[in-house]
């Protein structure tokens, strides 16, 4: 390689490597909890939470299953292992009363959110959205409660839910990922300290948009959240999470369960923007997000669709999903994963065909730059009952200089002849040609790389709800912001 | 308008010297064509002129309008009024050709304070430059030459010449790969561009395109030097006894 196509390419690396901007730390005071896990440690956690019997026997439960499963390796990143022993599974801010108004928050905790742009003002906030903040383990606030109560919504944080509506979460909770799915599941699930939980009741559209803020704080804990969303029969609900971190030279463990149930005709829409802290460029520090997210099309007519921007963390490893049980039910995964530095992500989707007539679409952008790592892996599984079912793929990647990867790898199996999986993919470099050909028009070096990044997502980010793709584009900016040459 | 001076280049980190002292001349109003056997180092001049980083200018100079443009990036040679038609033109996947040159008009009219022109007023300039090149509107709103055949990449750049209308264009090859027809309104859309302000350089293997644009000046480019310069009928001429025989007497000169 020439010197100044390598010089370029450094700039190209340095514009997408911008500095975090959410890095920083609040001082709050914790609650006191031992580091670890044991049985103790569970009950404690649950007994904390005032959480009922059956809550704490799930808790229970989970945890000697945990204990008998493998760390899983199969994915094509390299990590350390999580000191699982050396964890805090619980930390919460030590102020917490009932919050019945904003005043009742931490004024810290509160000029968090403020700097990262989510004011929890009710008044200040976009109109049409409600806001779930999960601070380190617990959840802070969740605005217009009141507001979706009307329409008999229910939003809440999962600590909310299993005291106020256990008849649901018993119900719903694991019906779609369950305790033994994964190693992480099984952790999630003996320890998770919040998340959120929405309910929308038969025929109800959600008159707003539900989204949840995650935010890591303290440095020796894990966050292990859970979200669990039901959409009734005929109901409608658009969801998103956003998620940052502060920066550590220590890894942080960040392994979620999300599950979504849509009944006959329901339809879900879940939007993760997800920015947690990625790790400098020695691959010192970062969070590992290792997520199990998966939806459930229980019943006919049903839709589920995932969308993610995944940008930060130093390893992701996600596969949110669908379940096609209900006939003619669809199922989408659009997803844009930008790798820069030492990042290694190993992301994609399952799409299982079980009823009849069920489509399912992916479209998977990836893009690596620096030295890191970017992966995509898909299954589309359609089964033997799975009559006149559809998949369509595409998985497209771009590669920024010459010292990062991107990997594609599709499991496809079907059992159904009448059925069909069509399967797409590319591999691109943000070549000097294109860029030389649009600063040939007048345009400037970092407009022209920002035009070409934009171009490659825009399939993906058309997806997003109106009020967040502004948003989204403004963290790909930031990703792309910065001086060249 | 352009002047170049003795242009000595490499490929950027490189020893190898493709242009090895190129004295070039071009005046408003004139269009000036450049043929040359392949690997000639004609299709380098057109990028070493217009910025491109693959390549590293070692010697000489590129003076536009008076201005000494041989450290200046691509960009900013385009603000000045400079303009490649590309021989590979480049797919820019997800971004649409309106899109690209409502970026690129008013870029370049920014930098030139000019006033730019908002998406209402872009879209009546850019329907008035269609039948330039006998475009059908479809084509604004399709990604950049993504999935275009060869010869509606080549009616695309044209195309792209007209809207932004540049001082000077080199037109690398532009007639390679058209069918007849196409030539010919692509030929018809150069000529309609051409005028007393502009001044266009034809860079071309094959004497054909210029049947159709007549080139004011003809230089012959072998070696990396410009070895001949003529009027039309050099054209011709080669056309006649091919390249064979001015490489036999470029060779005897050389041995001089």
């Amino acid at each position: 390689m020439s010197e100044e196509l390598s010089d370029e390419v450094k700039a190209l690396e340095s514009m997408i490597g911008e500095e975090y901007k959410y890095g920083f730390t609040t001082d709050v005071e914790y609650e006191e909890f031992p580091k670890g896990i044991s049985e103790e440690i569970v009950r404690e956690l649950s007994a904390r939470k005032n959480e009922p019997e059956w809550m704490t026997d799930f808790r229970v439960k989970a945890y000697h299953a945990w204990k008998e499963m493998e760390e899983p390796n199969w994915f094509n990143a390299t990590y350390k292992s999580p000191d699982f022993e050396n964890l805090l599974y619980y930390s919460a801010p030590k102020k917490k009363p009932q919050l019945d108004s904003m005043d009742d928050v931490d004024p810290n905790i509160r000029e968090t959110y403020e700097k990262l742009g989510i004011p929890l003002e009710e008044q200040k906030m976009l109109a049409g959205v409600a806001v779930d903040a999960v601070f380190d383990s617990v959840s802070i606030f969740t605005s217009f409660k009141e507001k979706l109560a009307e329409a008999g919504v229910i939003f809440c944080s999962m600590s909310e839910a299993i005291q106020e509506h256990p008849e649901l979460v018993k119900k719903y909770l694991a019906s779609v990922v369950p305790v033994r799915d994964n190693f992480y599941s099984a952790l999630n699930s003996a320890v998770f300290s919040d998340g959120s939980f929405c309910f929308i009741p038969k025929g109800v559209a959600c008159p707003m948009e539900l989204s949840t803020y995650f935010r890591i704080n303290n440095m020796e804990s894990g966050q292990f959240e859970r979200t669990l969303i039901v959409a009734e029969e005929g109901a409608s609900v658009s969801y998103l999470e956003g998620c940052t971190a502060p920066m550590y030279d220590e890894n942080q463990l960040h392994a979620a369960v999300v599950e979504l149930v849509a009944l006959d005709d329901a339809d879900i829409k879940y939007s993760t923007i997800q920015n947690w802290y990625s790790g400098d460029e020695n691959g010192r520090g970062g969070i590992y997000n290792f997520v199990t997210k998966r939806g459930i099309c229980k019943g006919r007519n049903s839709k589920i669709s995932w969308t993610q921007l995944e940008t930060g963390s130093a390893v992701t490893l996600k596969y949110p999903s669908v379940i096609l049980q209900g006939d003619n039910s669809i199922g989408e995964f659009y997803s844009v994963a930008v790798t820069t530095k030492m990042q290694q992500a190993d992301t994609g989707t399952k799409m299982i065909h079980l009823g009849k007539n069920t489509k399912s679409t992916i479209i998977s952008k990836g893009i690596s730059a620096g030295k890191s790592n970017n992966s995509y892996r898909g299954e589309v599984k359609i089964g033997k009952k799975a009559h006149g079912s559809k998949n369509y793929s595409v998985c497209d990647s771009m590669l920024i200089g010459q010292e990062c990867g991107a990997h594609t790898f599709p499991y496809i199996s079907s059992e159904n002849p009448t059925s069909s999986v069509e399967h797409e993919a590319t591999t691109s470099r943000v070549g000097e040609e294109q860029i030389f050909y649009l600063m040939q028009r007048g345009i400037s070096e970092q407009d022209a790389i920002s035009m070409i990044i934009n171009g490659f997502v825009k399939d993906v980010l058309k997806e997003l709800p109106l009020e967040f793709a502004v948003e989204a584009n403004k963290l790909l900016d930031v990703k792309l912001e910065g001086s060249v040459g | 308008m352009l002047e170049i001076k003795n242009l000595h280049a490499v490929v950027e980190g490189e020893d190898i010297e493709i242009l090895k002292g190129v004295n070039l001349k071009v005046n408003a109003g004139e269009i000036h064509a450049i043929m040359g056997p392949n690997g000639s180092g004609k299709s380098t001049l057109s990028k070493v002129v217009s910025g491109h980083p693959e390549y590293e200018v070692t010697e000489g100079q590129i003076l536009f309008e008076g201005e000494d443009i041989t450290e200046l990036d691509a960009d900013e040679r385009a603000h000045l009024g400079l303009f490649l038609a590309f021989q590979y033109p480049v797919e820019v996947p997800g971004i649409t050709n309106k899109t690209l040159l409502r970026e690129a008009y008013n870029t370049i009219a920014r930098a030139n304070e000019r006033e730019e022109l908002d998406p209402l007023e872009f879209e009546d300039y850019l329907e008035s430059k269609l039948d330039v090149i006998e475009m059908k509107d479809e084509f604004l709103s399709r990604s950049i030459n993504t999935g275009f055949s060869g010869g509606e990449k080549k009616k695309n750049e044209i195309f792209q010449m007209a809207v932004l209308d540049p001082k000077l264009s080199f037109l690398d090859e532009t007639d390679s790969g058209l069918d007849i027809d196409a030539l010919k309104i692509v030929s018809d859309g150069v000529n309609k561009i051409a005028g007393p302000e502009k001044a266009m350089v034809l860079i071309t293997h094959y004497q054909r395109l210029l049947n159709y644009i007549k080139p004011d000046f003809v230089h012959i480019m072998m070696g990396g030097k410009i070895i001949k310069t003529g009027d039309f009928s050099l054209a011709e001429q080669l056309e006649a006894h091919g390249y064979d025989e001015l490489q036999k007497e470029f060779s005897l000169n050389g041995a001089q």
